[in-house]
C-alpha cells in the first residue's frame, strides 16, 4: 500500500524525527559523559570540568581500578555467582510454578494465583520483612541472603503462566498424560523445550535484577568482603577515604597522584560494561517479553 | 489412539479421553482438599517451592505489622516488646511527617504516572508512523537502554552532570561566562530532576508496550479513515489514541500498585542522606529506609510501612472499584 504524502503526514514525520532523535540523544548522552570521563586524567576534570570529548585523554582512570584488583574482582565474583544461582533457581520454581497454573485440570489454581498475586497488594513492609530475614532466618551477612529474597516476583510468575498457555496447546498436556508421562515429565520434556522463548525472557528479566541489585547488599550485608557489585560502587562513589583508605591498607601512598573523579567513572564502566555489552543482543527478548505480557495483563 | 485419527479434531477427541479421569474426580469432588492433594501430588511438589516462598517472604512479615503498635526492642522476642497502641501513628501524625510524606508520594506518583504515560504514548505513536525499519529499531533500542542500567549508575550519571566543582552542567555555564551553581542546595530543582530522571529511565519501557498494543490495532480502521479523507493527524487521535485505552488501564492498575513499593531506589540514589532536600523529596520509602538503617526507630518504621501498606491497598481498590463500575473489561479483579 502507497503511503500518500500529503502535508499533514509530512509534518507529522519532521516532528516525529526531531522528537524521537532528540530523546535518542537525551537517552544516551549521559553515558557518553561517563565513558569520556572515565578515559579523561584527573587534573584535567579537576581543572576543565566534565566534558563531552577527553581534554586530556588517559587511562589512569582504569589503571587505578586495577592496581588493587582484589576488591573488584571479589564484588564481581559474589554478583556473577548470586546472579547465577538466583538466575538457575528462580527459573526452576517460576517455570514450574507457571506450569501448574497453566493446567486447566488443576482445580485449585486460580486459588493459588491469587495467593500469589495478593503479595501485590498488600504487605508488612520493609521492617518486618526486615526482621524476619535477620531475627527468624538468622540470614544476615550469609550468601544466600543475596540470592534468596529475589528469586520470584508475583509479575513474572504471571508472565511464565502466559507463555507457557501461549507457547504449549492444551493437548499437549493431554497426550502426554496418554502415552502415561507423568505431570513433571510432561513438564521436564515437552513444556520446557516449548517455552524457550519465554523461559529466555524471564531469565533475563531475572538476571538483570541480580546484576543491578545493591539493596540486598545495603540492607543486609556488614562485610564488605559479600558486597555486591553495584553496592560496591555505590560506596566507592560516595566514600570520600576510599582511596586514601585503600593507600592505607596495602601501606602505598596514592593520595596524590590518584585520579580519583576518573576512577570513579571508570568504575561505573567496569560495573556497567557487561550490561552495555549484552544489551544489543538480549533485548529483544526483553521486548518480547513486555508485548505479551502487557497484551495478556 | 493413533496420531493420525486425533489430527481432524483432536480437541475433542481427545478432550473427552483425558477428561476421563477429570470426570471421575468430579464425582469425588465431595470429598475435597485432602483426595485432591493425594491425586494431584506431583503438581502440588512442583507449585510448593513458590508456595513457601511467598508465605516466608511476604505472608509472614505481615504478622510483623504487629511492631507498628509496640515500642520495639530488638532483644527481646516479639510479643514481648512493649504494646503502646496507636502511639507510634499518633507521633507521625501530630509530627506532620504523615502528610509530608504523603503529598510527596502522591504528588510524585502523579507526575510519574502522568507524564510517563503521556510521553511514552507520544513516542510510541511518532515510532509507529515512522518507515525506515533501521531508524525505529536503533532508536527504539537507544531510548530503551537507560532501563537496563541499575541505580546506582544513575547516581554517577547525576552527580557527572551536576556536582559543584566540575560537573557537565557548571563546566557549560562557566564556558558561556555564567556563574556555576550548586543544584544540591536547592531543593525545587530535585522536583524536577527527580521526574526527568524517572522518565529517562522508564521511557522506553513503557514506549515498547506501546508500541506492541499500537502494532496489534488492525490497518482496516485506517484505510476506512483515509477513506472517508481523514489526515494523519485525525486518524492518530481519533483511532489510535482511544485503541490504547486499556493499555493505559493495565499500566495505571500496576503503577498504582507500585506506589506501595515505590521508586525507592531513585529517590535513595539521586538523594540520598542529603537532609537538606528531604522537605521536597523524601517519600515514604526513603523515610521507612532511614528510620530503620539510620535511626534505628523501629517502631517508627513499621507504623509508617503500615501505613503506606494500607494506603496501597486502599488506593488500588478503590481505583479497581471505578474502573470496574466504567467498564468491566479493564479491571484487574
Amino acid at each position: 500500500m502507497q503511503i500518500q504524502k500529503d502535508k499533514y503526514t509530512r509534518m507529522l514525520h519532521s516532528i516525529a524525527y526531531v522528537v524521537i532523535i532528540g530523546l535518542s540523544v537525551a537517552c544516551l548522552l549521559p553515558f557518553l559523559l561517563i565513558i569520556s570521563a572515565s578515559l579523561t586524567s584527573n587534573e584535567s576534570i579537576i581543572r576543565d570540568g566534565y566534558h563531552l570529548i577527553p581534554k586530556q585523554f588517559s587511562l589512569e582512570g582504569y589503571k587505578t581500578v586495577f592496581i588493587f584488583p582484589d576488591e573488584v574482582l571479589r564484588a564481581y565474583t559474589v554478583t556473577i555467582i548470586s546472579t547465577v544461582v538466583g538466575t538457575t533457581l528462580g527459573l526452576f520454581f517460576m517455570t514450574m510454578a507457571g506450569y501448574v497454573l497453566a493446567r486447566k485440570d488443576f482445580k485449585y489454581r486460580n486459588t493459588f494465583s491469587f495467593y500469589i498475586y495478593f503479595t501485590t497488594l498488600f504487605g508488612g513492609g520493609l521492617v518486618p520483612w526486615y526482621i524476619m530475614i535477620t531475627k527468624y532466618l538468622g540470614l544476615l551477612d550469609s550468601y544466600a541472603v543475596l540470592v534468596l529474597p529475589g528469586l520470584m516476583t508475583p509479575f513474572l510468575i504471571i508472565l511464565m503462566k502466559n507463555f507457557i498457555k501461549s507457547a504449549v496447546p492444551e493437548e499437549l498436556f493431554d497426550s502426554g498424560k496418554i502415552d502415561g508421562a507423568g505431570d513433571f515429565r510432561i513438564y521436564w520434556q515437552i513444556v520446557l523445550k516449548l517455552s524457550m522463548p519465554g523461559i529466555a525472557t524471564v531469565g533475563l528479566f531475572l538476571a538483570l535484577y541480580y546484576w543491578n541489585d545493591w539493596f540486598t547488599s545495603s540492607l543486609f550485608i556488614n562485610d564488605t568482603h559479600k558486597y555486591q557489585l553495584q553496592f560496591y560502587l555505590y560506596n566507592v562513589i560516595n566514600s570520600a577515604q576510599f582511596i586514601a583508605q585503600m593507600g592505607a591498607g596495602t601501606g602505598v601512598s596514592l593520595a596524590t597522584e590518584v585520579p580519583g573523579e576518573s576512577t570513579k567513572m571508570a568504575m561505573a564502566i567496569v560495573v556497567t560494561g557487561p550490561i552495555l555489552f549484552l544489551y544489543p543482543f538480549v533485548q529483544r527478548y526483553f521486548v518480547k517479553g513486555l508485548t505479551i505480557g502487557a497484551v495478556k495483563g | 489412539m493413533s496420531q493420525t485419527s486425533s489430527k481432524g479434531n483432536s480437541t475433542v477427541e481427545l478432550g473427552i479421553q483425558a477428561d476421563g479421569r477429570a470426570r471421575l474426580r468430579t464425582t469425588r469432588k465431595k470429598k475435597g482438599l485432602i483426595n485432591e492433594l493425594l491425586h494431584n501430588r506431583v503438581m502440588f511438589l512442583m507449585l510448593l517451592p513458590t508456595l513457601i516462598f511467598f508465605l516466608v517472604n511476604s505472608y509472614f512479615p505481615m504478622v510483623g505489622i504487629y511492631y507498628a503498635f509496640t515500642q520495639f526492642d530488638f532483644n527481646s522476642s516479639m510479643f514481648n516488646s512493649k504494646f503502646v497502641g496507636l502511639q507510634n501513628f499518633e507521633f507521625l501524625w501530630r509530627s506532620g511527617t504523615l502528610v509530608k510524606l504523603t503529598m510527596n508520594t502522591i504528588g510524585y506518583n502523579i507526575a510519574f504516572i502522568v507524564l510517563g504515560n503521556v510521553l511514552a504514548i507520544a513516542c510510541a505513536i511518532l515510532l509507529s508512523e515512522l518507515n525506515g525499519k533501521w531508524f525505529k529499531k536503533i532508536s527504539q533500542s537507544v531510548m530503551f537502554l537507560p532501563y537496563f542500567v541499575s541505580f546506582v549508575i544513575l547516581s554517577v550519571i547525576v552527580y557527572n552532570l551536576f556536582n559543584y566543582d566540575s560537573g557537565f552542567l557548571n563546566t557549560m555555564l562557566t564556558q558561556f561566562g555564567l556563574d556555576p551553581v550548586d543544584v544540591y542546595s536547592k531543593p525545587w530543582a530535585w522536583i524536577f530532576l527527580i521526574i526527568i530522571f524517572y522518565l529517562w529511565k522508564n521511557l522506553g519501557y513503557s514506549m515498547v508496550i506501546y508500541l506492541a498494543a499500537i502494532t496489534g490495532i488492525s490497518d482496516e480502521y485506517y484505510e476506512a479513515a483515509k477513506i472517508d479523507g481523514a489526515n494523519i493527524f485525525q486518524r492518530i487521535w481519533y483511532i489510535t489514541v482511544p485503541m490504547l485505552k486499556s493499555t493505559f488501564v493495565v499500566l495505571l492498575l500496576f503503577a498504582l500498585g507500585s506506589i506501595m513499593k515505590g521508586q525507592f531506589d531513585l529517590f535513595y540514589q539521586l538523594i540520598g542522606n542529603n537532609g537538606l532536600l528531604y522537605n521536597t523529596t523524601d517519600i515514604l520509602d526513603t523515610y521507612v529506609y532511614r528510620s530503620l538503617k539510620v535511626t534505628f526507630d523501629v517502631g517508627m518504621a513499621t507504623a509508617a510501612g503500615v501505613y503506606q501498606s494500607l494506603f496501597g491497598f486502599v488506593l488500588i481498590m478503590t481505583v479497581n472499584y471505578i474502573i470496574r463500575k466504567i467498564n468491566d473489561d479493564y479491571a484487574l479483579f
